[in-house]
């Protein structure tokens, strides 16, 4: 009886200076095998220039029933913007 | 969860959508939009993998390197849409085994339009014009779908759809201007995609079943019927181009609807097709059930690597 090979996540440079991006999944046996797939099937079109796959059971993800208690406190915190702040218009480079 | 909880939940959930929200894969979704999008995915996907059968026959038999590498190209893309569109799928708490068990048993379907044989090198061109044309028109609207993943992978896969097209309606423009003999191949398999390609953008309105929900959640974006007329519209003048001619007698420019009338579909033929008595649908079968069953042993020695590897690794860290 086969066994499954595991889900992976693909991260791709697409220029230096840029960050990783997630791009999708694939199934690989292994790191060295999701490396290649993930060259083959997301860089095609010289879409990246680094990329980082990482087994999925890895990622933890919040969960978006507790979307209220991880988000909103920020919602009401104004004065962390800088537009909370009140300054004569003859203030420059502020 | 109680039933009002679920009411709650699900009047929340509809009014994401009627904001044109994303849905996102741990979001609260009803059970039925959840296998709504698993069946319309999972077909999609299947249709691209399906779909590089008729085309991967022509690939040794290419008439020159350059349409090899292009139609190389091609079929390779098409097993990359599959992929993910397959893993877009498998965000909904499917396994790509269970999708693939689906597939091969018969269960899922996939496009009509792969259970046609592809008999001559001009239908290499008119797949890639009309049937990956009908495709575009199907897949524009879908990278707006409300699914989140679905939508992401629709727009990967239409930025790689039209080098397909184009590619299709070159090597017609080549024949079509090539001796009579090249031309009368190039109508040839104009008139034996033609009708196939109109029957796949699915049933009229009127008979299809999952149109109304589907365009309620914003799964599909457009009417089948809608699609259709709108490829109808813009491939006419692309035939024209071509100096070929449509078979259909009733194909006629309708001034004041602005849009091309055009003949009855053979919509038996359709059903027919569907319900597995095409031309080519068990040999599609065959082809890919066998091609998975002979790539058993390679998947599993790959994986028996890989466990010997972990196991050394662990191994050395004791
Ligand atoms: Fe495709
Ligand atoms: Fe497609
Ligand atoms: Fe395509």
């Amino acid at each position: 009886m086969s066994k499954n090979w595991p889900l992976w996540e693909v991260f791709v440079r697409s220029k230096n200076g840029l960050e990783h991006r997630h791009c999708g999944s694939l199934h690989a046996a292994d790191a060295q095998m999701a490396m290649a797939n993930a060259r083959d099937v997301y860089t095609r079109r010289s879409e990246g220039v680094s990329i980082w796959v990482v087994e999925s059971s890895h990622i933890t993800a919040s969960n978006p029933e507790n979307n209220g208690e991880m988000f909103e406190p920020a919602a009401d915190k104004v004065y962390r913007h800088p537009t909370f702040y009140d300054l004569p218009d003859e203030v420059k480079h502020m | 969860m109680s039933e009002k909880e679920v009411k709650n939940l699900e009047e929340i959930f509809e009014a994401r959508i009627a904001r044109d929200e994303k849905i996102e894969p741990k979001d609260w979704m009803p059970e039925k939009y959840r296998k709504t999008n698993i069946r319309q995915i999972s077909q999609h996907a299947h249709s691209e993998i399906v779909g590089m059968l008729p085309e991967g026959n022509w690939i040794s038999r290419a008439p020159s390197l350059r349409r090899k590498v292009a139609l190389l190209a091609k079929v390779q893309d098409e097993a990359g849409h599959g992929l993910y569109l397959y893993s877009a799928c498998e965000t909904l708490g499917i396994s790509r085994d269970e999708l693939y068990e689906q597939l091969h048993s018969g269960k899922a379907k996939y496009s009509s339009i792969f259970n046609y044989p592809t008999v001559t090198w001009a239908d290499m061109g008119a797949i890639g014009w009309l049937v990956d044309g009908a495709a575009i028109i199907n897949q524009v609207p879908l990278c707006s779908t409300s699914y989140g993943p679905y939508a992401r992978a629709m727009i990967r896969v239409c930025k790689e759809e039209s080098f397909h097209q184009r590619q299709g309606f070159e090597i017609m423009l080549k024949l079509a201007n090539g001796t009579p003999e090249q031309k009368d191949m190039a109508q040839d398999a104009l008139n034996r995609w033609w009708w196939p390609s109109l029957m796949m953008l699915g049933p009229t309105d009127a008979e299809s079943v999952h149109t109304e929900q589907s365009m309620r959640w914003k799964l599909k974006r457009k009417t089948n019927d809608e699609l259709r007329q709108q490829f109808i519209d813009q491939t006419v003048p692309q035939a024209d181009l071509l100096g070929l001619t449509i078979p259909d007698p009733d194909l006629k420019w309708n001034e004041a609807r602005g849009s091309y009338d055009f003949g009855e579909i053979n919509w038996d033929e359709f059903w027919q097709v569907v319900k597995g008595h095409g031309p080519s649908n068990k040999k599609r079968m065959k082809d890919r059930v066998g091609a998975w069953e002979r790539g058993a042993w390679v998947r599993d020695a790959a994986m028996a690597y890989a466990e010997k590897n972990e196991n050394r690794k662990v191994k050395k860290a004791i």
